[in-house]
């Protein structure tokens, strides 16, 4: 199947200033947004218990059941802040507990069943999980560096395979894109928790890869092609790239979205944030990192091989 | 087109062949098994075999397999049925030197397993299970070894004629006073020689004392030391439980995970994991106790207990006849009343000296003291946690000696769990510090099998969708694309086995997420193709290029993807590694896969044809 007949022929790069002005400020108000949602709406990001520390219980009920009467029945057992949400169906109800609600680590479970009313019931108790807070300030603590560590890392292999000024633009990418996948869970309350974590750092590999194809697209056009500006190569690999850019998306989209639909809900916010980052890396691909590594001034010497070697060429 | 070199295809046979045998077993299932080993761990006499296998024929079942694994027998069963009347019969015959446990054993065949081929691992969010991170108690480590200083150090300078005026503790020091300055520099000197692992200093504003402090590679030992000992312990008691397929491990620092598969009860095993219950032996002291507790006078050779029946006050002398660290075995027992009891023997020392007090002390009284440190965590306002330390200290039983004796006797007062944890606590040793439960993770078996159930129909679901797609949008290259993505699927699988590697959940939507990747490396080739058959090259040569070309952007885009995930493998633990695991094999397989699996097939179709377009539109 065709979607274009021949390569296209789009002048991105015309855009470049408008894009990075735009990425510049919706990072901005991305971060300000969740600041000052923090500070004055009390609205954090939706942190699991991964981070949080406290008390998580699934819980399964032999047919539909009413949130309010398993926080009332909650509130009745001795519970006062009980988190109550379904999970996956109406039968199915998660609870989340605060760290100072908890008592002995593992005598909870009982309790919070017997609160439940479990054995008249027939509720069934699926997992239960506890994490002292101790555990999770750790957690926080080591996400932090892991991130910081995967944008030096990839940071220096780009140096070392390409140029300083597109490390720049890549890392810029990233952050890019892990601030609007981030902006997204504060803005739907996703749960945050390992797992998403673990789709953040995947996707900062991955929508690495748009960059690095356009990169090195670049080099090549640049060796291969005497003429024309740099403005010009770059909009030609971008144009060039694209298709396999869109294609590449659809691919990703559609694996995750199956993970999404059928994953179940462990994985639903892995599905979600590497669905929001997937669109988010098209764009960001093309106009922030490509956008600014040529705003940072590439220039055709910089990514040549040594000039001798392309005097002993010339006959 | 130069033909495909014959040792690619070579190659990726081989790969294909091996790949298919070492990722075969996860297809064959498990059947229900029993497991034998022995209590102290240690190797399984010869003829077990027989053994095991007259009692399983004795109680009328028919074993499917039964073979050594590990230092344990494992025996396999039709159904479950035979299984729990296998191990009843087991558990009875072997006794109480011999753990037996109900676990599953894969069906892999016969020849499977003798290229060393065996199932994944499912990790206890895929099985079921309860996961327990331990914190060993450092403080209380170092604490103690400087107790053990306070009273070391003043006796090595008693010894060589050092008088010192006074010792006390600081909170992690040892502080020593001395009368002039020429004492305290021979101290010093004769300290320095003696104890290299400490720090000496003589203190600014307190110039006649010295300071006695463990250096920090010294105290990194002791910790280091501490958490090893809990580990051996630790294993001992998971190994008493009953488990199959136990985890204990260190992690990090001072931290110790601890998994068992199918358990569901947490709150069973928690009390085990962490306490650190013994007992003592002690002679009472018949003066008259409710005078000492309500006067708070308690003569000096003696200390005041209070019995755990009735809460009575009972005086007992502080000198020990016997302590939990003399004892070689324990088993919890019936005694001739048909009450609980734990049946203990003692090594040579502990046993001597029972001897010697009981021939004495016929006719008289002596308690057990039952000693239990319980470690609590509570939580301040701010939600930072407060370890408290609760000592429980009750006397279990007092009994008049009625004979004489030594190594094994019998100890009452007990109810019938208390004796059997008691059993299993005195058998595995105390803990070297208290540990105290960080994280407790519970996942019930029907969720660990909706796991796996959802995480296949996602995988599914997702391969049927990438595969219609890439068919459409790239016809027979598509179906290339394809073959390349079910060949790495199953090489994940088989590297994952081969390693050894836990599948979690998150390793599942790795795997899902590696199509999506790996089939990318495809996209990148094809639309390079078919670029070049715009440009107006042949298809042959248009081939050629796209694979050629495409190589080295693909290698540089997996490599991102793969600093990524390796950062994720320092840093996560449990399901995330199993996630970072996933993803980086998937990756490098898919670097194979989607190269030389696809060009190969390409190859094979296209390269002795004469073609004027190539079916990739």
């Amino acid at each position: 199947m065709r979607i274009f007949a021949k390569v296209p022929n789009i002048n991105f790069m015309a855009q470049r200033k408008a894009g990075l002005w735009v990425s510049s400020l919706l990072s901005i108000g991305v971060i300000l947004m969740m600041v000052l949602g923090a500070l004055h709406l009390g609205r954090n990001l939706n942190f699991g218990i991964d981070f949080t520390g406290g008390v998580l219980v699934e819980v399964v009920y032999p047919q539909s059941v009413e949130l309010d009467s398993v926080r009332n029945d909650l509130k009745a057992g001795g519970y006062h802040n009980p988190i109550v949400q379904y999970f996956g169906g109406t039968q199915e109800v998660l609870i989340r507990l605060a760290p100072e609600e908890k008592e002995n680590s593992s005598a909870i479970s009982a309790s919070v069943l017997q609160a439940l009313g479990a054995e008249q019931k027939g509720v069934q108790l699926r997992r239960i999980e506890f994490v002292g807070p101790q555990v999770g300030d750790e957690l926080t603590v080591n996400g932090s560096l892991a991130m910081v560590f995967a944008f030096i890392g990839i940071a220096l292999y780009i140096m070392f395979r390409f140029e300083w000024k597109f490390a720049v633009g890549a890392i810029a990418a990233l952050i890019h894109d892990a601030l609007m996948v981030v902006g997204f869970l504060w803005i739907f309350q996703v749960e945050f928790d390992l797992t998403t974590l673990a789709a953040i750092l995947a996707l900062i590999g991955y929508s690495n890869n748009e960059t690095i194809v356009i990169f090195d697209r670049v080099r090549e056009n640049l060796i291969n092609q005497r003429k024309g500006t740099i403005y010009d190569i770059v909009n030609l690999s971008v144009n060039q790239t694209l298709l396999r850019s869109i294609i590449t998306h659809v691919t990703t989209l559609l694996v995750c979205t199956a993970l999404f639909l059928l994953g179940g809900p462990s994985v639903h916010s892995f599905s979600i944030s590497m669905i929001v980052g997937v669109i988010v890396a098209t764009y960001s691909s093309i106009y922030v990192s490509t956008g600014l590594a040529v705003a940072l001034g590439v220039s055709r010497e910089d990514l040549l091989p040594p000039e001798t070697k392309e005097i002993d060429e010339t006959p | 087109m130069q033909p495909y070199a014959t040792w690619k295809y070579v190659l990726l046979i081989i790969v294909m062949v091996l790949g298919g045998l070492y990722a075969a077993p996860n297809l064959y299932g498990e059947d229900p098994a029993v497991q034998i080993a022995t209590q102290s761990g240690d190797a399984l006499a010869n003829d077990f075999g027989d053994v095991v296998g007259k009692t399983i024929t004795e109680a009328g079942v028919k074993a499917k397999l039964s073979v050594l694994k590990n230092q344990q027998w494992l025996v396999s069963f039709e159904d479950e049925g035979a299984q729990r009347l296998a191990a009843d019969a087991l558990k009875r015959a072997m006794g109480n030197d011999y753990v037996v446990a109900l676990t599953t054993a894969s069906k892999t065949p016969e020849w499977l397993r003798a290229i060393g081929a065996k199932p994944m691992t499912l990790g206890l969010d895929l099985r079921g299970g309860v996961h327990f991170l331990l914190e060993v108690d450092i403080d209380d480590v170092r604490k103690k070894a400087v107790e053990r200083y306070l009273t070391e150090l003043p006796a090595f300078l008693r010894k060589n004629d050092i008088r010192y005026t006074g010792r006390h503790q600081s909170a992690d020091a040892v502080l020593l006073d001395f009368a002039d300055a020429d004492k305290l520099s021979a101290a010093r000197s004769a300290l320095a020689k003696e104890y290299s692992e400490l720090m000496l200093t003589v203190l600014p504003n307190a110039p006649l004392t010295l300071e006695v402090k463990m250096s920090v590679t010294e105290a990194k030992r002791i910790v280091d030391f501490a958490v090893k000992q809990n580990l051996t312990t630790l294993r001992n008691r998971v190994n008493q439980l009953g488990v199959a397929e136990p985890l204990v491990q260190r992690q990090g620092q001072n931290r110790i995970v601890v998994e068992l598969p199918g358990v569901t009860d947490a709150t069973q095993v928690e009390s085990l994991l962490g306490a650190t219950a013994t007992l003592e032996y002690r002679a009472v002291d018949e003066s008259d106790a409710n005078l000492a507790a309500s006067s708070g006078l308690v003569p000096a050779d003696s200390e005041l207990f209070y019995t755990r029946a009735g809460h009575r006050p009972v005086l007992l002398k502080r000198d020990i006849i016997a302590a939990g660290s003399q004892l070689v075995d324990a088993a919890s027992t019936v005694d001739e009343n048909g009450s609980p009891a734990v049946s203990v023997t003692l090594d040579g020392s502990g046993a001597k000296k029972m001897f010697e007090f009981t021939e004495k002390n016929v006719g008289k009284p002596m308690a057990v003291l039952f000693k239990e440190r319980e470690v609590v965590t509570n939580y301040n306002a701010k939600g930072e946690p407060m370890r408290e330390h609760r000592d429980v200290q009750e006397i279990i039983s007092i009994a008049t000696i009625r004979g004489v004796f030594g190594k094994r006797f019998q100890t009452t007062g007990l109810e019938s769990k208390e004796a059997h944890d008691l059993a299993i606590l005195l058998r595995a040793g105390a803990l070297a510090a208290p540990v105290d439960i960080v994280e407790v993770r519970t996942v019930g078996p029907s969720l660990g099998a909706d796991n796996i159930r959802r995480g296949f129909q996602a995988a599914v679901l997702g391969l049927v969708m990438v595969m219609l797609f890439m068919v459409f949008y790239y016809r027979v290259f598509g179906a290339f694309a394809i073959a390349a993505l079910v060949l790495n699927i199953v090489l994940i699988i088989a590297g994952m086995s081969i390693m050894s590697a836990t599948l979690t959940m998150p390793g599942i939507a790795a795997m899902v997420l590696t199509m999506g990747i790996a089939v990318d490396a495809n996209v990148l080739i094809y639309e390079r193709i078919r670029e070049e058959l715009r440009d107006g090259q042949t298809p042959h040569a248009s081939i050629e290029a796209g694979y050629d070309r495409a190589f080295l952007t693909i290698a540089d885009a997996n490599v991102t993807v793969l600093i990524g995930t390796l950062v994720l493998f320092a840093m996560g633990a449990g399901p995330i590694k199993g996630f970072a695991i996933t993803l980086a094999l998937g990756i490098l397989t898919s670097q194979f896969t989607s190269i030389v699996g696809s060009r190969s097939l390409a190859y094979l179709v296209f390269a002795k044809r004469k073609l004027k377009d190539l079916p990739i539109w």
